[in-house]
């Protein structure tokens, strides 16, 4: 017998799925006045999991109605010290809930329980733990004495780390005095209707956090919506785009995070080793569905073949399959409109010839996957090199010279995060002087922590998330009107 | 891909090559590390993994203290490590040090392995005719496998050319029995110097190549052991030969050891899990093992007074 690893999955008894779930208006769980719903699916089985209501115009006016009665009668005048003992709170709660949400999220979600065991949910936690500690000390953020909090914001998130963006999102908000109105994305609303229910076991006052459902018409409502002084979104640059379009005119403030297409690059003198992980990282971690994933990779003509084969031969211990299982490196695709989308763009990899490989992975019968693909021989002019592809597919790129790598790792209309591998220090910081790219990570990819911001260049937005920077997206500064001309640039 | 291109002796030749290995980064080998640990081995995997660990367990006493009474047993334990239940495995081999290798090999026969630190273990502080001639009396006297130490100040101070001579000439004492050599990289401190040692290591002629003598205080950690076995890896795509790796040290207790052994399988490969390719240095490990064994025969613990202390 050799050393196979026997099927060690996380037990989905932890978490009850009710058949059916409400909006979370003003601290309760409402019907939708539409009466309308849809469902959600396990993308590992294609079971359906739950049905889920679909808001719309006059939900989402009560859910903007509640943030508004509890932003001016209680979160605008509450001390920034009780704000906090409400966040710490929800932190707690979140810890001790933890193997719940993980389950949770892998169910709805289809990605790998590891990921969001160990990734997902601690951040989460952290992201409420460190503005907590901001709510009562924004006089020191930088943006001059008693900062002000904007009133209620929209906030609209992605599907590919659910609850991890809803806290990105509500954190701050909550901790500088604002109340929100969010919407999950519609393939993925499971955790933030079990937040919802951490919301109330924290007692947290009602409207504070108001959680609505629903797909795009939804989310354009919550854009559109007056009665909502900042829209935050994160999600494809086609709808950031739209989003930007419709808030233009207003004095409604907005950050928008968008897409990427990041260049991981590895210079000769690398880490090898290190480097074959952080490619694995930076584009297989959670199946490639991210904003900021390492998805050219630039090697350095004198090494390509050796990391190549380096990263060939890590590739074949991947695991792929049930999300529940502890060993799963690499899960399931979130839907099968986005497994369509990314067979497309694999099928223009290979018309325009570009090298296709693919790991050797047993693909479940049920469900919607993609095996680990790394395409060589591509060029800046491919599809898959200027395309986000939100897949777990590496394009492969090479150059000879520093200066030819940072023209290819900028030519591109996105500018989310960047990725440096050599041992030598001043090149680091040339290369990350050089690098239009939001988030730049030497040595190392795809890490995150609630004190650094992050966010985009160019087409992958505006605004930053996270760290000090982060708190000015939702306080009143004397820049805000600046942010706004700005614009996407 | 990188060659080795003329013999690699000469101190200079030597630094060339090995400077020109690719660094290790320290904080992204721990990441992986902590990662692999993650790995959840249950069932027929476990059963699996605990009986090969035992096979891989170089059973160890290195005291002062030692007596032939006490080899004496600890051999009898290598030989039947759980009286109560035959299916239990022998362990790989047993490790003394050189005098009571006589005593080991009458002891265990034919059977086991018998492994002799040698070459003025543990610092290695001693002239190279001494060092020979502590490896001569350790095969004459039974042992047919030898554990040796590098000169880890020659090897501090860029002396690669000494270190890689010392190698080659106890390699040539031993004879037939297998050359272990111990790196002992809690004084090599670095990670690029643990890489660095294992080429110059495996260059020179070694079976195996071990982490740690376990006298001083930090011995193998998965760190250093996928370090080593990234090298033995890269060695074999490029010379076809399989080196073995033997961590020592620290490693107490069955969890530990699984995850030593999916270390393995993730970084050189399945071949690599034979007794021919990877042993534990371990003393206490073997008992732990064993009441593993036991709780998954009959699905409860039993306790520290079910297994022999020998």
């Amino acid at each position: 017998m050799t050393f196979e690893y026997a099927p060690a999955p996380e037990s989905r008894a932890i978490v009850s799925i009710a058949p059916s779930y409400g909006l979370f208006i003003n601290g309760e769980f409402v019907d939708p006045t539409s009466g309308t719903t849809f469902k959600t699916v396990n993308p590992a089985t294609e079971e359906v999991l739950a049905e889920i209501s679909e808001a719309n115009q006059s939900d989402v006016n009560a859910a903007v109605n509640s943030a508004r009665r509890a932003y001016d009668r209680v979160w605008s005048v509450m001390s920034g010290r009780d704000r906090a003992k409400y966040l710490f709170r929800i932190a707690r709660l979140l810890q001790e809930r933890a193997r719940e949400f993980a389950v949770l999220e892998t169910l709805d979600n289809g990605k790998p329980i590891r990921e969001s065991r160990d990734i997902d949910v601690p951040l989460a936690a952290a992201h409420f733990f460190y503005h907590a500690g901001w709510a009562d000390k924004l006089d020191y953020a930088g943006l001059g004495p008693n900062p002000q909090a904007l009133g209620v914001a929209g906030q609209i998130i992605p599907w590919n780390f659910p609850l991890l963006m809803l806290a990105w999102k509500i954190a701050p908000a909550l901790a500088c005095g604002n109340t929100v109105v969010l919407k999950p994305a519609e393939s993925t609303s499971l955790t933030a209707l079990l937040f919802a229910e951490i919301c109330q076991q924290a007692d947290l006052p009602p409207g504070v956090v108001n959680i609505i459902t629903g797909a795009g018409d939804t989310g354009r409502m919550i854009v559109e919506h007056d009665g909502i002084d900042k829209i935050a979104f994160t999600g494809s640059t086609e709808v950031g785009k739209s989003i930007a379009r419709a808030l233009a005119g207003t004095s409604r403030k907005l950050t928008l995070e968008l897409g990427g297409k990041a260049a991981n690059i590895v210079f000769d003198d690398a880490p090898i080793d290190q480097a074959v992980e952080g490619i694995v990282d930076g584009i297989f971690f959670n199946q490639g569905h991210v904003c900021c994933a390492g998805s050219r990779l630039l090697l350095q003509e004198s090494i390509a073949e050796e990391t190549i084969d380096a990263l060939k031969r890590r590739l074949q211990t991947l695991r792929l399959g049930d999300p529940l299982d502890k060993n799963t490196d690499i899960g399931a695709i979130n839907s099968r409109e986005q497994l369509n989308k990314i067979d497309e763009l694999i099928k223009s990899g290979d018309d325009e010839g570009a090298q296709r490989w693919t790991a050797p992975c047993e693909i479940p019968d049920k469900g919607w996957w993609c095996a680990p693909t790394i395409f060589t021989n591509v060029t800046q002019a491919h599809r898959i090199a200027r395309e986000e592809i939100f897949g777990p597919v590496l394009s492969v790129l090479t150059f000879r010279t520093p200066d030819e790598a940072i023209e290819k790792a900028n030519n591109t209309p996105f500018g989310l995060s960047a990725g440096i591998w050599t041992e030598k220090g001043s090149r680091i910081l040339m290369m990350a002087n050089e690098l239009r790219a939001g988030v730049i990570w030497a040595n190392t990819f795809n890490r995150f922590d609630p004190a650094s911001p992050f966010g985009g260049f160019k087409e992958s937005g505006f605004g930053r998330e996270g760290g000090i920077q982060g708190l000015s997206g939702y306080l009143q500064s004397g820049t805000d009107s600046d942010d706004q001309a700005k614009g996407m640039s | 891909m990188r060659t080795i291109a003329e013999p690699l002796t000469t101190t200079s030749a030597l630094r060339e090559f090995l400077h020109g290995l690719p660094g290790v980064d320290e904080v992204g080998i721990k990441a992986r590390a902590t990662a692999l640990g993650t790995r959840s081995i249950k069932n027929d995997s476990k059963s699996w993994a605990i009986d090969m660990a035992i096979r891989m367990v170089d059973l160890t006493t290195l005291e002062g203290m030692d007596t032939p009474g006490k080899v004496r047993a600890m051999c009898a334990k290598a030989l039947r490590p759980d009286p109560t239940d035959p299916t239990a495995p022998s362990v790989a081999a047993v490790c003394v040090y050189g005098d009571m290798a006589p005593v080991a090999r009458a002891a265990v026969g034919d059977n086991l392995h018998v492994a002799a630190v040698a070459t003025a273990f543990p610092s290695g502080r001693a002239s190279l005719a001494v060092k020979l001639q502590d490896v001569r009396d350790a095969v004459a006297g039974g042992a047919d496998e030898i554990d040796m130490v590098i000169d880890r100040g020659a090897f501090l101070a860029g002396n690669y050319g000494l270190v890689h001579e010392q190698i080659v000439a106890v390699k040539a004492a031993c004879g037939l029995a297998h050359l272990k050599v111990i790196l002992e990289t809690g004084e090599l401190r670095t990670l690029d110097n643990v890489r660095r040692a294992s080429w110059l290591a495996m260059m020179a002629g070694a079976d195996f190549i071990k982490t740690s003598t376990g006298k001083v205080p930090v011995a193998a950690t998965p760190a250093v052991t996928i370090v080593m076995l990234q090298a033995v890896r890269d060695y074999y795509e490029l010379t076809q030969t399989r080196i073995g790796v033997k961590p020592a040290g620290g490693i107490r207790t069955s969890k530990d050891a699984i995850k030593y052994l999916v270390l393995v399988k993730e970084t050189a490969g399945e071949a690599w899990l034979t007794p021919d390719l990877f042993r534990f240095g371990a003393s206490t490990l073997l008992n732990d093992l064993l009441m593993q064994r036991q709780r998954m025969a009959v699905g409860h613990y039993s306790g520290p007074d079910y297994v022999t202390i020998d």
